[in-house]
């Protein structure tokens, strides 16, 4: 982690420096892990399967609560993360994080049964948590977007179909194949997340500078992270006995496009609120003059 | 129950940082770390130009965001609306750090020094080991706010009990006080003038007043 430390007389808005690309691997473990976990339950088709979804979501979700814990200040301390359930979504997660490793181990063990479901369903609402604690930064205003939900649930369910489209194209006797039309119905949602979100930014105001990631950014993800796979998964369903890697590229595609989406957001769109004065000072003889919003778009 | 709050005449301030050394000489902040600074925000176009001094900080929200989010329960607030963070069981997460709209924390996890590699002796006397990685930020200078309540002073009158911004102001811009009180120097100030709290639609109630002109 480096140091918060603010150039001086810097008004407009600046790059925060505290949550860095270890920030971005937890959302992007947790949402992969997460969404594979709940994709597992429906895709694997048999126990064995099954067993290896959950063991390489586990391992996602767990890279990234190492992420974390590699970037606080004091690890040692980390316990105290419990703390404070009644408002924090960090403490939240952490506490939704336990029982969900408890019970998807659990499943692994046993290979079936009521814990299959339950982790599933703790795992949906692990990522629903990671989605909060973006929200309730209110420091970032392009985190702090409530549409950013949505958003952070709709890229978990993306990756997390892909990555399971993937692990059934390698796995013998697993993924129905329904598993492309998911991940396609994944995609148009996670497609109309995106839009909702962007367009709820360019409405409210955003700083210039993040605003200047995240439109070319948007235009690219598009094309490339949304429209490609789409296109493939399409081409999969007709000519996928001809061209069966289709698929697995598809979902390689959309889980990528999740990634760089949470990494462009969390790392690189994350300037921070600045200042801003409402009305100027009458100075001497002067005038009250109209506010000022350095470094904003609107 | 008392809620402090700080207001800044925005008429007067002349962008001088005497706050800014105050604090950091009260405070003991390393290098890059300012609790208190002052913004130069020039603004208009040839001919009709604009320069404002604008002293900034920890706002001491009476809705903290930074508190919210904190899993540690570091961050607290006081009952006189100080809000606080306790050293000792802050993981240094940062979350509180992005969760500030006002930029007004810091972490440091190095040691530095204002002049060379060796500390001077006011640095080496004055070094706080429980300060490394974890956040900070102002603190209204609380422990003489604390020190009023013991010895029956008034913060924002007497100023020994005032924080140390506010006491080396030259201009007159800030002022130390309990907004629940009528009578109290803050209150008669916005009672008098024209103000605005920087980003109150965040919701955060923040507690710093900028005066920017007479009623």
């Amino acid at each position: 982690m480096s140091d918060i430390k603010i150039p001086p007389g810097r008004v407009t808005p600046w790059h925060q420096t505290n949550w860095d690309w270890r920030a971005a691997g937890n959302f992007i473990g947790g949402g992969t892990g997460t969404g594979l976990l709940f994709f597992a339950t429906l895709a694997a088709g048999s126990v064995d399967n099954y067993r290896i979804m959950a063991l390489v979501a586990l391992a996602c979700i767990g890279v990234g609560l190492t992420c974390v814990w590699a970037e606080i200040g004091r690890p040692f301390r980390a316990i105290n993360v419990y703390f404070h359930p009644q408002t924090s979504w960090m403490t939240r997660e952490a506490i939704v994080a336990a029982p969900l490793f408890l019970c998807a181990l659990a499943a692994v063990w046993f290979g079936g049964g009521l814990f299959v479901g339950t982790a599933a369903l703790l795992g949906v609402l692990f990522l629903y948590c990671q989605g909060r604690i973006l929200h309730a930064a209110k420091g970032i205003p392009a985190w702090r977007e409530p549409k950013i939900v949505s958003l952070i649930l709709a890229t978990g369910f993306v990756e997390g179909a892909g990555l399971a489209t993937m692990l059934a194209a390698l796995l013998p006797g697993a993924g129905p194949r329904w598993l492309a039309a998911v991940l396609l119905g994944a995609l148009i949602l996670r497609r109309l997340a995106w839009t909702v979100y962007f367009k709820a930014l360019e409405k409210s105001g955003l700083p210039k500078k993040a605003m200047e990631v995240l439109r070319p950014f948007g235009a690219k993800f598009e094309m490339l992270g949304q429209l490609a796979p789409e296109i493939l998964i399409v081409i999969g369903i007709f000519y996928g006995a001809v061209l069966p890697g289709l698929t697995f590229v598809a979902g390689l595609v959309a889980l990528a496009a999740g990634w760089w989406l949470k990494y462009t957001i969390v790392a690189r769109a994350a300037y921070n609120q600045g200042y801003a004065l409402p009305s100027l000072p009458v100075r001497g003889q002067g005038e009250v003059m109209p506010g000022v919003k350095p470094g904003w778009t609107k | 129950m008392a809620r402090y709050i700080m207001t800044v005449d925005l008429r007067r301030c002349i962008g001088c940082q005497t706050c800014t050394a105050s604090c950091r000489h009260a405070n003991a902040t390393p290098p890059g770390v300012q609790w208190r600074k002052v913004l130069d925000i020039e603004s208009g176009e040839f001919p009709d130009v604009r320069r404002s001094f604008v002293p900034v900080g920890c706002m001491h929200c009476a809705d903290p965001p930074c508190m919210h989010v904190c899993p540690s329960t570091a961050t607290y607030q006081r009952d006189d609306g100080i809000v606080g963070i306790d050293y000792d069981i802050c993981i240094g997460c940062g979350y509180c750090a992005v969760a500030c709209p006002y930029q007004a924390r810091y972490i440091v996890h190095r040691r530095e020094f204002a002049y060379g590699d060796k500390p001077n002796q006011q640095e080496e006397a004055r070094f706080d080991p429980k300060r490394m990685s974890v956040a900070m930020k102002c603190t209204f200078c609380s422990d003489r706010v604390d020190y009023a309540k013991e010895h029956g002073l008034t913060p924002g009158v007497d100023p020994e009990v005032t924080p140390a911004c506010v006491n080396s102001c030259i201009a007159g811009v800030l002022a130390f006080g309990d907004r629940e009180d009528p009578n109290s120097n803050v209150s008669q100030l916005l009672a008098e003038n024209q103000f605005f709290r920087m980003h109150e639609e965040l919701g955060t109630d923040p507690g710093m007043y900028y005066i920017f002109d007479k009623k």
